[in-house]
């Protein structure tokens, strides 16, 4: 069934809101979320309650020195509950490196998150085995990977449609235009979702941009949305209307989710260098995840009891991080040589052989 | 047996591959209603479709960005970069990307992309259209570099780079497009020919190790060495990686002297690489230090002196002679 598309509209400047900041409802009780309310604020709750515990786990695995970086998506779980749970699971997605709240809601094991972190192998699951890529490092070039993909499944005459996750600064790279273009041109059925989190780094948008986001992906012929990313309920209801456009054969579409980044770019960074206290403590104020349970709680969607549930869930989480963490030891150099090309080459072979002695010698 | 240039040998093993398997796709910019600049697509988009034969914004980045993409999707890509010097703003998707996916990924994934690129200089075209880039490359780990050299080894080459599991730079040389020769297109592909260097001319004296334009240099610097009673054997490498040093090994521990010869700088070239390699492993075989011919280390110059910057007939001979002295 194609969702009712009347809720949201492409090409409208001010963002999209679902609940107001004290979690009340600002949309009729007629809108069609495409499931019980209760259903899907159920969902989206726990995909961000999970995530956000598991990002203050693993923040202080890195302190102690358990993981080499760890980068927060702390803030950013509704931007990237709504839109994950907003398209089918059938519909394969890129990541960038920070969607950590997607990567556990479509099913990647704890085992496979952390050793891109720990330093113990470079990717850890099969992006096949849950319709999501490996994370890419290198800004905006996941969207032209994204935009083949998607060339791809419109040759093969599916339905599925592919969703890619960018930021506000790697919309500064090169290869973000040429995506737009590129998925405008070719027709590709894609939804690129942009988290402008504020902050690249320590520059701000205004440094990176002038023309807002949302409006540079109209002008390459893209339907484009803005939405209020710290409201899971309007990103999931932005994202399902775009979603069907694009599977019914519309344009491709780019949705534009304003939020922040509550934490540093990584471990490794500290804001305060660069931005106001002040600043922090009112997107704080505004987080995506108490404003979801207060809505849940005026409209009698949960009860205490499931919050508890939750939380109890996320600290069995938290538990289990800990000790799969620890237990990762790093893949063997031997496998890089073997998996560098499909076929080994010779010249591969004999100088995995001469490591391998050499190695063997210390024995 | 056809009767073929080097742009028709292509032409027809793009064809072949395009026949064989409905997972190949062409992109590059002109490919399509035109036939490359080329003409090296000539009619395939005709004949298999628009959808097949992709004519691309142009965009460098992405027809190599969106062709991995293709391929994580099951498609087997085959771009067309224009001219050898425009491919430096893809350059990031194929070093950071295409080579590296395999292996960060554990495995997991495969990228069956092939990028053509015309390369090397000697027809008089104006800058950026004769580089010689191969060494940027040959320097990645994670990705094959192989260069034709005639028509009949651009056919084999390229239905063996197609179809290849691995990422394949394949280099056409430019001023060999127009070259004929016999080719046998019965051929199937045939992986080993991407590994295997070939011995083009037996000699007895010195090794001559080349690839793409400058096996012709060798061939005619042979005949002339001949005429004054000089052996010169000839070895095209045709992948530059990896590099089939057994073969060279075994051609220079016969003669005991070599020569590389390429088009490219002979700074960090392909050529330091070989000779490093026969130096090392041929030490006790060499009567005379290994010598390198190849372009200055200059930006690729205009074409009006291009003649006097490529390594030609006598710079190869005077190589040579250098090898016998005493």
């Amino acid at each position: 069934m194609a969702p009712d598309v009347a809720t949201t509209t492409p090409d409208v400047d001010a963002p999209f809101s679902v609940m107001g900041a004290d979690g009340h409802l600002l949309v009729p009780d007629t809108t069609d979320f495409g499931e019980p309310l209760d259903v899907l604020t159920r969902r989206l709750y726990r995909d961000m309650a999970l995530a956000r515990r598991f990002d203050q786990e693993a923040f202080a695995l890195q302190r102690q020195g358990e993981l080499a970086l760890w980068l927060l998506c702390t803030g950013q779980e509704a931007a990237q509950a709504g839109s994950i749970r907003a398209i089918r699971d059938t519909d394969f997605v890129f990541p960038s490196y920070r969607e950590h709240t997607a990567a556990i809601a479509r099913g990647v094991t704890v085992a496979e998150m952390l050793p891109l972190w720990r330093g113990t192998a470079q990717s850890s699951w099969s992006p096949s085995d849950y319709r999501f890529n490996i994370y890419t490092l290198v800004l905006g070039t996941q969207m032209l990977h994204a935009v083949g993909y998607a060339m791809g499944v419109r040759l093969d005459g599916s339905d599925e449609i592919v969703m890619v996750y960018v930021g506000d600064g790697a919309m500064s790279e090169g290869d973000s235009s040429e995506a737009l273009n590129w998925a405008a041109t070719m027709q590709a059925p894609i939804l690129f979702m942009a988290q402008n989190n504020g902050w690249a780094i320590s520059t701000p948008n205004a440094k990176q941009f002038k023309a807002p986001l949302h409006t540079r992906a109209r002008g390459f012929g893209l339907d484009s949305y803005l939405v209020d990313g710290n409201d899971a309920l309007a990103v999931h209801l932005t994202v399902r209307e775009a979603a069907a456009r694009v599977r019914a054969g519309g344009a491709p579409a780019f949705v534009e989710a304003i939020t922040y980044r509550i934490g540093g770019h990584s471990t490794s960074d500290d804001p305060s260098r660069y931005r106001d206290d002040a600043e922090l403590q009112s997107w704080i104020a505004r987080d995506p995840i108490a404003r979801l349970r207060r809505c849940m709680e005026l409209e009698g969607l949960a009860d205490d009891a499931f919050f508890d549930r939750v939380a109890a869930e996320a600290e069995t989480l938290a538990a289990e991080i800990r000790s799969v963490c620890v237990a990762l030891d790093p893949v063997p150099l031997s496998s890089l040589f073997r998996n560098t090309f499909v076929t080994e080459t010779l010249a591969l072979q004999r100088e995995r052989e001469e490591h391998e002695e050499f190695q063997g010698s210390f024995e | 047996m056809t009767n073929l240039n080097m742009a028709k040998a292509l032409n027809a093993a793009l064809r072949s591959s395009l026949a064989d398997d409905p997972k190949v796709l062409l992109m590059g910019e002109d490919i399509g209603t035109l036939g490359g600049v080329f003409r090296v697509s000539d009619g395939l988009a005709k004949e298999f479709g628009a959808h097949r034969v992709i004519d691309t914004p142009i965009s460098e980045s992405a027809i190599v960005g969106t062709a991995i993409g293709l391929a994580l999707r099951g498609y087997r890509p085959v771009c067309e970069i224009q001219f050898d010097g425009f491919v430096y703003p893809a350059f990031d998707q194929i070093v950071a990307h295409l080579a590296k996916l395999r292996g960060r990924s554990g495995g997991r994934l495969r990228v069956p992309v092939t990028i053509r690129i015309p390369f090397g200089g000697g027809i008089k075209a104006i800058e950026h259209h004769s580089e010689s880039n191969e060494a940027y490359f040959a320097h990645t780990a994670g990705l094959r570099v192989v260069v034709c050299s005639s028509p009949g080894s651009a056919y084999d080459m390229l239905r063996a780079a197609i179809a290849s599991d691995d990422p394949v730079i394949f280099y056409e040389p430019k001023r060999l497009y127009w070259d004929k020769e016999e080719v046998d297109l019965a051929h199937a592909p045939l992986a080993s020919v991407l590994d295997a260097a070939v011995v083009l001319r037996a000699g007895t004296d010195a090794t001559i190790v080349t690839y793409g334009p400058t096996t012709r240099v060798a061939l005619a610097a042979a005949n002339i060495a001949q005429q004054e009673g000089r052996s010169l054997e000839v070895i095209d490498l045709r992948s530059l990686s990896p590099i089939d040093i057994d073969l060279v090994n075994a051609s220079v521990r016969k003669t005991g002297r070599a020569v590389v010869l390429h088009e490219a700088p002979t700074f960090l070239g392909l050529g330091a690489e070989v000779a490093a390699q026969i130096s090392h492993d041929c030490f006790y075989s060499l009567q005379a230090p290994v010598q390198r011919v190849g372009g200055y280390n200059l930006p690729y110059p205009h074409s009006g002196v291009e003649d006097e910057y490529l390594p030609d007939v006598d710079r190869l001979l005077d190589a040579v002679d250098r090898t016998f002295e005493e």
